[in-house]
């Protein structure tokens, strides 16, 4: 009895020093639990419904994973380069505008106005439903947009690099160079707006998309295709990503320059060649991200992009800058912060309840969930 | 060398009054063009004068933030609405359809200042010791909240201790009348039930040079911000020669050996954030104060670009910088690009625009650039955020002092680094 007892208050002063030591994951920790009890108790008195919280916990994947892969690539700039870069946002609108441009010309050719198609539509609104594109009914062309967004995106962000933040690479000064990006974003994103119009418009035929219905408890969750490709798609760069940094002879130059840029150049790692590598692989990841997330929403306009981006930031912090798996956790985090917090606050203030997330990890946790500058 | 304040000063005050007044000249060059009469073209360069002053108010108050202290809060946009609605709700009519405090006007002031510097000492405890780049996205996310939380439906109506208040939501909420049109009307709500004797006299002298009232109106408001402008140069300029002011530019150059100084850099990051956001706040109150109306979508996150673009223009250190930036930013950046619309649109008289930017572009193969021109004029609102864009890359690669950026104050009340070679012990050096 004296024994237990003993080792009770043991084990209990040991679990003290612990929450002690990190009162911030403690106090997010005791949060969760009890956010979670209350879930619990709110299916069992049937305050809410078990397929509507099945239903945000699919969007909030399906939203995590597509600002996770938009992630990785900001990421992966943020702590090779050392700056946050604001023109990432726009850099996703222009991904998704390249590769739509490219289905809607292949899609709709003789068919349609060809100087409209190449527009999206700017001159004059296009009947989405008549030109009929969907993941299920034109997989091929999707794909092909989806390859046109990737190589858009990188061939951007080489340019933008070369005549914006190269120059100015030598002075080591990321606020400057997180202005200069502030300068790109406003450019790129009014650029797309003198060119695309600033108005909204669909893509996809959603009435062709494959749907299919999950039965949970007494209804069901709907998923459809775009979301599928998305979620698969988002999975298969990721792994990639990781076996590239993780295994390849470029990928761990860019880990090394990552961790300290001053060791890798006395190295002999070619630091230019290493950024420019950088931007490929985050242009292309930005590029399928922007295709990806618009395939999935079913629209474009202009600025949809720079709105995710905040939200991009949020995740990266969370999940530590630097690191691929962060991203994707911190997106998932995102994710389901803004569709699972509906349950307990109104649809209006899930942002607010996103940014206050952010605001709170950078606060008691900084260095983010995974560390930050390991890139793994 | 000695450091002559009062020369300085004539000095600036001459830089600031002549760009006034080359602006002033520019316009008024512009309205000619435009075929404006003389009441067209006082309105012009009132609206031009008002938007000037609002952002050297904006601009001088960051740069206590940024050009004094370095730090990097783009926020601004949160912390202006912030201001804005505290005022609206405690002076809104407790019987309106968006029910307020029904307080009066000066109380609203007070109000939205203190509430405005609050939440930036509320941002600045926990971020005290964060890098700049992070400090960044948490002042741009805490703004968005603030943004999305005055759009939000739960908060268009809300009461607190029984109290009936509201921010309207994303229809956005009304604000009280300005007191400037008390001096000419008996009821400033209502011009119809007579003029003030002050009014009368005003009007009729400004009848028999043409120019209407409602100009008038405006432009004695235009003169009251500029002088707040004024006021504001010399508080900050007061607080930037204080000690209290070196301890913010010893911050700046480098925080740890202000530290090791013994200065509790913390304290004074804390008191430069709650009075810059304060500041900010009433540059809030006094521009939207004007159109008696106001909604979030005004405070979005390229307000604050705006407001950096216009102190990097300037130089961020400088007030003189500041203002400068403000007046040329608002004036030439700004409003620019339109006035540029309406000259050409008037002398050339172009065809309607195409209708996209394939169309516009096929000419140009024949040479005929024309529907480019036009298409671009229709578009010129997109075109200006670009060319800003290409402003900001451009200045913070070639030219990041901006324009005064190399008058940036010291942090020593003397300039040790330009020490005359006849003071050193060695006696002349070659």
């Amino acid at each position: 009895m004296c024994a237990y007892s003993i080792g009770m208050i043991k084990y209990y002063n040991i679990l003290r020093e612990k929450v002690q030591k990190n009162r911030g994951t403690a106090i997010v920790f005791l949060s969760i639990v009890i956010l979670l009890l209350d879930l619990v108790f709110r299916l069992i008195i049937g305050k809410n419904e078990s397929q509507v919280v099945a239903t945000y916990l699919w969007d909030g994947l399906v939203i995590g994973l597509a600002i996770g892969l938009a992630g990785v690539g900001l990421s992966l700039t943020y702590s090779i380069l050392k700056f946050a870069n604001f023109a990432h946002g726009d850099m996703i609108t222009a991904g998704g505008f390249s590769g739509w441009v490219a289905v809607f010309a292949v899609v709709g050719v003789g068919k349609f106005d060809m100087k409209n198609l190449l527009l999206i539509g700017a001159g004059k609104p296009i009947n989405v439903t008549e030109l009929g594109i969907s993941v299920s009914t034109t997989p091929v062309v999707i794909l092909f947009g989806l390859i046109v967004a990737i190589v858009g995106t990188i061939l951007l962000t080489l340019f933008i690099d070369r005549f914006v933040f190269r120059p100015m690479r030598h002075h080591n000064d990321s606020i400057a160079l997180l202005i200069a990006s502030i300068g790109v974003s406003l450019a790129l994103r009014y650029g797309l707006a003198f060119v695309f119009k600033t108005q909204n418009r669909g893509l996809t035929a959603a009435s062709l998309t494959a749907s299919y219905s999950v039965p949970v408890g007494t209804g069901s969750v709907q998923i459809d295709l775009g979301e599928i490709t998305l979620v698969l798609v988002a999975i298969a760069l990721m792994i990639s990503v990781h076996v590239f940094l993780q295994y390849s002879t470029l990928g761990k130059a860019m880990r090394a320059m990552a961790d300290n840029r001053d060791l890798a150049l006395i190295t002999g790692i070619p630091t230019e060649k290493v950024v420019r590598a950088t931007w490929i692989i985050g242009g292309a990841l930005t590029g399928a991200a922007g295709f990806l997330i618009t395939l999935e929403r079913g629209t474009i306009s202009f600025q949809f992009g720079w709105i995710l981006l905040l939200f991009i930031f949020a995740a990266v912090i969370i999940g530590g800058i630097g690191s691929v798996y962060g991203a994707i956790t911190g997106g998932l985090v995102i994710g389901l912060t803004s569709t699972v917090s509906l349950i307990w606050i109104p649809a209006d203030l899930a942002n607010v309840a996103v940014f206050s997330v952010m605001i709170l990890v950078l606060l008691y946790k900084p260095e983010g969930l995974f560390k930050g500058v390991t890139t793994a | 060398m000695k450091f002559n304040i009062e020369m300085l000063l004539k000095n600036d005050v001459r830089i600031v009054v002549s760009t006034f007044v080359g602006i002033s000249f520019l316009f008024i060059i512009v309205a000619m063009v435009l075929g404006l009469d003389f009441n067209g073209t006082i309105n012009t360069i009132q609206r031009i004068m008002f938007l000037s002053a609002v952002y050297a108010m904006v601009v001088l108050a960051l740069n206590l933030q940024w050009g004094y202290a370095g730090i990097f809060n783009i926020g601004v946009a949160g912390f202006m609405l912030s201001g804005v609605y505290t005022m609206a709700i405690i002076t809104g009519d407790p019987n309106g359809l968006i029910p307020g405090l029904g307080l009066p006007l000066p109380i609203g002031i007070i109000g939205g200042v203190l509430v405005s510097g609050l939440l930036g000492l509320l941002i600045s405890i926990p971020t005290l010791k964060l890098k700049a780049d992070y400090l960044a996205i948490v002042t741009i996310g805490f703004a968005e909240i603030i943004r999305y939380t005055a759009n939000a439906i739960t908060f268009k109506t809300f009461s607190i201790a029984g109290i009936e208040m509201g921010t309207g939501a994303g229809r956005g909420i009304h604000l009280p009348m300005n007191p400037i049109r008390g001096i000419y009307y008996i009821e400033p709500s209502n011009p119809g039930l007579g003029k003030t004797i002050v009014g009368e006299y005003i009007f009729g002298f400004f009848e028999i040079i043409q120019v209407q009232s409602s100009v008038v109106v405006s432009w004695t408001y235009a003169i009251v911000l500029i002088f707040i402008v004024g006021l504001f140069y010399v508080v900050i300029y007061r607080i930037g020669n204080s000690p209290f002011g070196r301890v913010l530019k010893a911050i700046r150059e480098d925080e740890l050996v202000a530290n090791a100084l013994g200065k509790n850099t913390d304290i004074y990051k804390m008191k430069v954030f709650a009075i810059g956001c304060g500041l900010m706040g009433l540059a809030g109150i006094l521009w939207q104060g004007s159109y008696g109306y106001t909604n979030p979508t005004t405070f979005q996150p390229i307000l604050t670009f705006y407001i950096f673009i216009a102190l990097i223009i300037g130089g961020s250190g400088s007030n003189t910088g500041s203002v400068i930036g403000g007046v040329v930013f608002a004036s030439l950046l700004f409003e620019g690009p339109n006035f540029v619309r309406r000259v050409i649109l008037h002398v050339f008289k172009f065809d309607k625009a195409p209708n996209s930017i394939i169309e516009a572009m096929i000419p140009i193969s024949s040479l005929d650039f024309e529907p480019f021109i036009a298409y671009s004029l229709a578009n010129i609102s997109s075109l200006r955020v670009v060319f800003l864009g290409l402003v900001l890359v451009y200045i913070i690669q070639n030219r990041p002092d901006g324009l005064l950026g190399d008058r940036k104050e010291l942090a020593a009340s003397i300039d040790i680094s330009r020490r005359p070679v006849t003071e050193t012990r060695e006696g002349k050096e070659a």
